[in-house]
């Protein structure tokens, strides 16, 4: 699916060279700093920065000009040059008047094209094609840390997120309060976490490595500290932690899940061998006896109605 | 039943040394500045003269004044979050805790859209908006009044939190649920609540009556296609005023219900949905930035056109795009939230509308240029502003293209990326046309111009340090910073940061220069008069009444008979002699009458707003009956009206004449 966006995309917007060149210089005097955003390391990421800089691009050819025309007409018409020619009751064209209407409105079809088109192939739920089958995570944002729960294996990580590379990862969020915003930028898009309200997003990592990850939605006094790193690692060494975490540390249970909902902050990473069943959806709608865990994501899609 | 509410000694922060050295300094200047207006006997003049006074152009004036003292507030909070982001790196902490770090941002947010830029921009509709539509004063001159003090109200209580309590420690949006009493519990977020719903109330009032005078009110002749394009902008904007803040004024009363009587509309708990305050915030919030940038792209469609001596190009374009931008501004609240989890239908559609809002400006840009093409520009401060502004807003508004499209967004939302390019928009539009403005139509308020050289020297401060400051904001943003952080662990961030807090030191230098600008321009006034109330070979009506402006502004009302009417009329009396000749016949003159309304009407805003900030209920009771007596001593009065005779009026209208003739 991205690969047919990334095709679509280069087609679409070849024209402008000169621009595109000039993106691609202004990235590379940001690439000595090869962080964040400009360093993706999933297809996600690897779209959206191609996206950013297209939508630059095509910008950028209308924007340098008009910025150089500026500069230079009033240059040029300064009050002191009398070479200039003197147009002093010139005050309306048709002409022009339709190339000023379509100038910005044909730049805005084009980035318009791209951002229809994008936000439909990066929606945050779309499911990334892959052989591999996809892990899922369930995130809750807590005051101030990260609780990454994995239903599958039955165990569960604070403020460490442990993915396998190569492999799709399916996230449920939400938050215990306040409103978060859960984001791995060499990933690819952040998405919010809501009480009582489960987002979805979907994050591949292409290789091993490790990524920072926080908040991007102020929460408060220990958001500062509110880091993560998420590890990518082969899906052997996937295997392997998940064994190594089931053995050892503590359970998540009611009891001790409200003992780490606490706030705190710069809470140093750690993790729990076993989670209560059930917890996700408990997180979510408290009121409610736990169902399946199975169906934690439905019955609150923010899709949908929130109640 | 404790007679002081909530409020005790523990409020005032004597434990903290750094909001202590502040707020002692900022009530010395208070004291000072008021021992000197006693020790001058100022009194009786200030509340004869400017409190009370209905005049339109004194307003404006103050409502310029209130801006410019809390530019110098909202600063300072800036070079404290940039010096703070300077340090704080790898295991520093800097020199602010976090519970003060949040003040400090939120209170920047807050004062400088609320009380910073919007003042301005209402600062400039007041002084020009009559003077331009050839009429004596404002639809509703005392409610005028009453918008201007009420606002000051809101810049009162904001400045108090200061000194007593908090501000509000959840950025300037106050998202629920961490704006909810659960997770504040403070009396910070009440501040911000209060201290906006009250100034709310007088920017809507400011709204009706501004929508009222453009639509109703201008002088005999000037039809729809001949009102200036200011004035156009400051009617869409007023329009914009008066759709948009009531949903504010409706979200923060909701906020308050469930802070202050247990509601539940945007709890976590109890089927609360802190996302419909999001929604609702926006809806009010879109349309507030092209409130505060539309009257500023009207101040540059007069600069262009004055300086380069030719019409704006594509009037009606200007027209038609002010208007389109006035209608779309509505249509984009969700592209501040695109993160939020909506589906790609939604985002796609809201990321379209956002573009498309690009159009109508990038066509106003195409007609500036176009209305310089083949003028005698004259490289003036304002000109210079204005063409700074050109070149930045263009760039700012490229940045905000990009984020429309949604997952753009997925990759900046929030991050430093984010702050560059809506200070990209809003210092290099609404500020720089403040300015633009400011020393503009200057020398009409108080009748000399201001200097050139500091004025310049201002401008280019400005300019460089607003490029020093925010490009790196934005290389910060890709590189994955967010907003917001007391502190960070990456240390390949902090020289981005150190040049930023560098470029804010640059913008500190303009700043002093402006002030230098002021004061040498008020020692050197009389070799800057500007006798002939057209100092620059203006186009629009208020270039035609002395400098300053008489309180009835026009001796007689001005026939207009095509747009730019008063540069129809030098280019005529060029042609067939001074038509000013012979002098009209002068007839008495109608005028409002001071009236205490307004400040009273504040003073007691003011304090049930603390009231109910501290929770002292016979104090909040106190005050609303206070407000109430103002306003029915009002609905009783007897004097509405002065009369200006026409001896008068004939006798100022003579001595300006006699002034131009020399």
């Amino acid at each position: 699916m991205l690969k047919r966006f990334q095709i679509r995309q280069r087609t679409r917007v070849s024209w402008p060279c000169g621009a595109r060149t000039l993106a691609l210089v202004a990235a590379a005097a940001l690439g000595g700093c090869s962080e964040g955003v400009l360093d993706p390391k999933g297809p996600i990421a690897s779209a959206e920065k191609m996206i950013l800089f297209d939508s630059l691009g095509i910008m950028l050819a209308i924007v340098i000009p008009t910025i150089v025309a500026t500069l230079g007409v009033a240059f040029w018409f300064r009050s002191s040059n009398t070479r200039a020619p003197h147009l002093p009751d010139w005050e309306y064209s048709g002409r022009l008047e339709l190339i000023v209407w379509s100038i910005p409105a044909m730049t805005v079809l084009l980035v318009g094209g791209i951002g229809w088109i994008s936000a439909h192939d990066l929606d945050p739920r779309k499911p990334i094609a892959s052989s591999a089958k996809p892990i899922t995570v369930q995130v809750v944002s807590l005051d101030w840390k990260w609780l990454f729960i994995y239903p599958d294996q039955g165990i569960a990580s604070v403020n460490r997120l442990v993915i396998p590379a190569a492999t799709p990862i399916s996230f449920d969020l939400t938050s215990a309060g306040v409103m978060n915003s859960f984001f791995v930028p060499q990933l690819g898009s952040q998405i919010y976490t809501m009480a009582k309200m489960v987002t979805h997003l979907q994050l591949l990592a292409d290789a091993p490595g490790t990524y920072p990850g926080f908040s991007a939605q102020f929460s408060g006094n220990g958001f500062a500290d509110m880091q993560f790193t998420a590890d990518a690692v082969s899906p052997e060494q996937f295997a392997q932690w998940a064994t190594a975490t089931r053995n050892a540390g503590p359970t998540l249970d009611a009891p001790s899940y409200a003992e780490l909902a606490r706030p705190t902050q710069s809470v140093p990473p750690f993790t729990y061998r076993a989670v209560a069943p059930g917890l996700f959806q408990t997180i979510i709608s408290p009121d409610e006896a736990p169902v399946h865990p199975s169906h934690t994501a439905h019955a609150m899609d923010v899709r949908g109605s929130a109640h | 039943m404790n007679l002081l509410g909530k409020l005790s000694w523990n409020a005032i922060p004597l434990d903290q040394p750094i909001p202590m050295f502040a707020s002692g300094l900022m009530i010395l200047a208070v004291l000072l500045i008021l021992a000197w207006i006693t020790l001058r006997g100022h009194w009786p003049y200030l509340w004869r003269e400017w409190l009370t006074s209905v005049d339109h152009k004194r307003i404006g004036v103050m409502y310029c004044v209130l801006a410019l003292v809390m530019l110098l507030r909202g600063f300072t909070d800036a070079i404290m979050m940039r010096s703070q982001q300077a340090v704080a790196a790898g295991s520093e902490q800097g020199y602010l805790p976090p519970e003060h770090f949040d003040q400090i941002f939120s209170a920047h947010g807050t004062i400088m859209i609320f009380f910073m830029a919007m003042p301005f921009m209402i600062a400039l509709m007041n002084f020009a908006v009559p003077l331009q539509l050839g009429v004596r004063d404002v639809a509703f001159p005392t409610l005028n009044s009453v918008s201007l003090w009420l606002t000051a109200s809101g810049v009162l209580l904001t400045n108090v939190s200061l000194v007593v309590g908090e501000f509000a420690k959840t950025g300037w949006v106050a998202y629920p649920p961490l704006s909810e009493l659960q997770f504040s519990p403070g009396v910070g977020v009440d501040y911000y609540l209060w201290a906006l719903q009250i100034s709310g109330i007088g920017t809507l009032m400011t709204g009706i009556n501004f929508t009222t005078t453009i639509l109703k009110i201008r002088a005999p002749g000037m039809g729809y296609m001949r009102i200036p394009v200011f004035c156009w902008t400051a009617l869409a904007t007023n329009l914009l005023i008066v759709a948009a803040f009531p949903v504010l004024t409706a979200t923060f009363a909701m906020l308050l219900l469930d802070r202050y009587l247990g509601f539940h509309f945007f709890t976590v708990d109890s089927q609360g949905n802190p996302m419909m305050y999001v929604n609702l915030f926006w809806v009010w919030g879109h349309p507030e930035v092209y409130i505060l940038v539309l009257p500023a792209f009207g101040v540059f469609s007069e600069v262009f056109a004055t300086f380069s001596g030719k019409p704006l190009f594509g009037y009606r374009s200007m027209v038609a795009a002010t208007m389109a931008i006035c209608v779309l501004s509505f249509l984009v609240w969700l592209h501040h939230f695109f993160t939020m989890g909506a589906g790609a239908d939604v985002n796609g559609f809201f990321g379209i509308m956002t573009m498309i809002i690009a159009v109508p400006t990038g066509v106003k840009i195409f007609n500036w240029l176009f209305t310089m093409y083949g003028g005698r520009v004259r490289f003036t401060v304002p000109l210079l502003w204005s063409l700074g502004f050109m070149v930045t807003f263009v760039i700012g508004g490229m940045t905000g293209v990009l984020m429309a499209v949604p997952p753009a967004d997925f990759q900046l939302h929030n991050s430093l990326f984010l702050i560059a390019h809506f200070h990209n928009v809003i210092i290099g539009g609404t500020v720089f046309g403040a300015m633009a403005g400011y020393n503009y139509w200057f020398p009409k308020a108080f009748g000399f111009t201001l200097d050139e050289r500091w004025g310049k020297a201002s401008f280019w401060c400005w300019l460089v340090g607003f490029y020093l400051a925010f490009m790196p904001l934005y290389a910060l943003g890709l590189m994955g910073m967010t907003r917001r952080m007391q502190h960070y662990d990456n240390l390949h961030w902090q020289p981005w940061l150190l040049a930023a807090a560098a470029g804010a030191v640059i913008i500190l230098a303009g700043i002093a220069c402006q002030i230098i600008q002021l004061v040498v321009s008020i020692r050197t006034r009389d070799q800057r008069r500007d006798v002939t109330g057209d100092p620059w070979n203006g186009r629009t009506l208020e270039w035609s009444t002395p400098s300053p402006p008489p309180a009835w502004n026009f001796p007689v009302l001005p026939q207009v008979e095509s747009k730019d009417d008063y540069w129809r009329r030098k280019a005529r009396a060029h042609v067939e002699g001074d038509e000013r000749r012979p002098p009209p016949d002068y007839r008495p003159i109608e005028m409002p009458a001071n009236s205490a309304t307004g400040f009273v009407t504040a003073f007691f805003a003011v304090v049930t707003g603390f009231a109910l900030i501290w929770h002292i209920w016979w104090m909040v009771a106190l005050g609303v009956f206070g407000a109430f007596v103002t306003m029915l001593v009002f609905a009783f009065r007897e004097t509405e009206e002065i009369e200006i005779p026409a001896a008068e009026v004939s006798r100022v209208d003579r001595a300006y004449r006699a002034e131009v003739a020399r």
